[in-house]
């Protein structure tokens, strides 16, 4: 039993604490959140590294929500269509949603899971923050 | 799935049915005869635009705001300063930001329990936060916010072609039965279809173009209905304000409105999941139940189903449940059974058995829709009650009083 760990284990709450970064909304409605780094973050992770991730993932949902001629086609032919073609065709935001959430899998991966930390994909948030749960080291490997 | 109360759908579908049928069946044969073989054709065409556009405003998430999960109310609540107050309702939170060189204010929503994005805006009737939130038209029986805005706008664009389409076609088909001294009567007894749709079309054709017209000035303008209404960005209070959102250009607002980037749902992050499964990282509003946590699940059904009416739950229990117990385990939340997201959101995964909607809280909703009535208005052209949903008449004429508060500016 200590070597299997499920989810939960990880997740008790007395071994987890979570941090949130919100939405920047100095540009607008636009999808953004602040890059600012957090204190609780500090021993974890570098501060460069954190506001890389961040950038990246404010760039990845500037190009999903980007105006421009590819999406006013897109757009013109769904009105056509009477927006029919949703049925068939994935939207180009959802492409970058998908590129949004392997980025994000690809960061836990390499950096965040080992410093016991965990980013939460923000569409999972209702695009409303960035949870990061810190785990508490302690928690980890304590097989109940 | 449509809003928590679907307003008059049924009546807007009902009406755009008889009148299109009627037209087929009454009219087409004998304009195909004495004029061209185009007028169904361009009839058909039109009315399946509009039945389409139509589903898609009604059915559609017009871009719900999933409620913060405990965690991130916490969170919120720690930062904001919390001044004691000992009145039940602490005072009005608000946040500001400056955008385009405008400053916003970022009103906290105590039912999401998150500080709203700009131009959002809490629905009272569908109970959620809608994104861009226009107005709740109780005649799609939905909000219409940013997602679905441009389906709303293209069925009324549509609307009123088809209204005008049907209307120029009736009066020619009856004044060419009338030609020949026969008389209107006549052509009335000889298509009595018509007459009907004749008076539809009539009264129809003004308030719908009227409204097409609205809203083509407000995507011109990149305003939304709930903007406009405010006198948001009017200047009316002697400010200099303009529209931090608009992009000056009334083409480029026009694009970015109407064919601008489809966001995703927010609320159906998941689809369908199986009822024991249990993640970690629990979707926007469909959470499951931890196994190990039974007791607190059992604990959660009664105030599951007063909840049933919220399209996107919170999954702290101590804000639903009656026995009010807080959860301990932030992931631990209840999966309120399939039907939870009957109300006010069009995604379209959503569950089987719609038929919740009526829940405790529909007899609290009905007084506060009367007096939300103004507030929650359809269409400012239209001279029917907001509140149609309710039986007795006395809600109507409250609203309309209501209404014409609101919307003296407009007259």
């Amino acid at each position: 039993m200590a070597e299997t760990h499920s989810l939960q284990d990880l997740q008790q709450p007395t071994a987890s604490s979570k941090v949130f970064v919100q939405r920047d909304y100095g540009s607008g409605t636009i999808s953004k959140f602040h890059t600012k780094f957090p204190s609780e973050l500090e021993p974890r992770i570098d501060k460069q590294q954190f506001e890389e991730t961040i950038q990246t993932l404010n760039n990845l949902y500037a190009e999903a929500e980007k105006l421009g001629g590819k999406s006013y086609l897109e757009g013109c032919l769904a009105c056509i269509t009477a927006y029919t073609i949703f049925l068939c065709m994935e939207t180009h935001y959802e492409k970058v949603l998908k590129k949004i959430a392997r980025y994000i899998k690809d960061q836990n991966e390499k950096i965040y899971a080992p410093r016991g930390l965990l980013l939460t994909d923000p569409i999972e948030r209702g695009l409303r923050v960035v949870e990061i749960t810190i785990f508490e080291e302690r928690s980890i490997g304590s097989g109940r | 799935m449509v809003a928590r109360q679907s307003g008059v759908l049924p009546l807007t579908l009902g009406l755009i049915l008889i009148t299109s049928g009627l037209f087929f069946i009454f009219d087409c044969p004998f304009l195909v005869k004495h004029l061209t073989s185009c007028i169904p054709v361009i009839g058909g065409f039109l009315f399946v635009f509009v039945v389409i556009t139509l589903l898609q405003t009604s059915f559609t998430d017009p871009g719900i705001l999933p409620r913060a999960t405990p965690d991130e109310a916490e969170d919120i609540e720690k930062q904001i300063d919390n001044t004691g107050n000992t009145s039940y309702r602490p005072p009005p939170r608000t946040k500001e930001v400056v955008i385009n060189q405008q400053v916003v204010k970022l009103k906290y929503c105590f039912t999401c329990k998150m500080f709203r994005p700009p131009r959002t805006s809490h629905c009272s009737l569908c109970d959620n936060c809608v994104e861009r939130f226009d107005h709740h038209c109780p005649w799609v029986g939905n909000c219409v916010g940013k997602r679905n805005y441009r389906f709303f706008y293209t069925f009324i664009v549509s609307l009123s072609f088809h209204t005008a389409f049907i209307f120029g076609c009736v009066t020619t088909h009856l004044s060419l039965r009338a030609q020949g001294g026969k008389g209107l009567v006549f052509a009335l007894q000889e298509s009595p279809g018509s007459a009907v749709e004749l008076v539809i079309c009539f009264f129809s054709v003004w308030s719908i173009l009227g409204l097409s017209g609205f809203h083509t000035y407000l995507v011109a303008s990149n305003l939304t209905t709930n903007e406009d209404i405010k006198g948001s960005w009017s200047g009316k209070s002697g400010e200099d304000v303009t529209n931090p959102y608009s992009q000056r250009n009334i083409f480029v607002n026009c694009c970015s409105v109407l064919c601008g980037p489809m966001p995703p749902s927010l609320i159906d992050r998941r689809g369908f999941l199986p009822a024991d499964e249990s993640v970690q990282t629990a979707g926007a509003d469909i959470e499951l139940p931890d196994l190990a946590n039974k007791s607190e699940i059992n604990v959660c059904t009664q105030g599951t189903k007063g909840l049933l009416e919220s399209a996107t739950l919170p999954p702290l229990l101590s804000t639903s449940c009656p026995q009010g117990k807080p959860l301990t385990d932030p992931t631990v939340n209840f999966d309120p059974s399939p039907e939870i997201s009957t109300s006010c959101s069009g995604a379209r995964h959503v569950h089987h058995s719609r038929g919740r909607a009526s829940t405790p809280r529909h007899t609290k909703t009905r007084s506060k829709k009367n007096k939300r009535a103004a507030l929650q208005m359809a269409n400012p052209s239209f001279d029917v009650p907001v509140s149609p949903s309710s039986p007795d008449a006395g809600p109507s004429s409250k609203a309309r009083g209501h209404k014409g508060d609101s919307f003296s500016h407009l007259q």
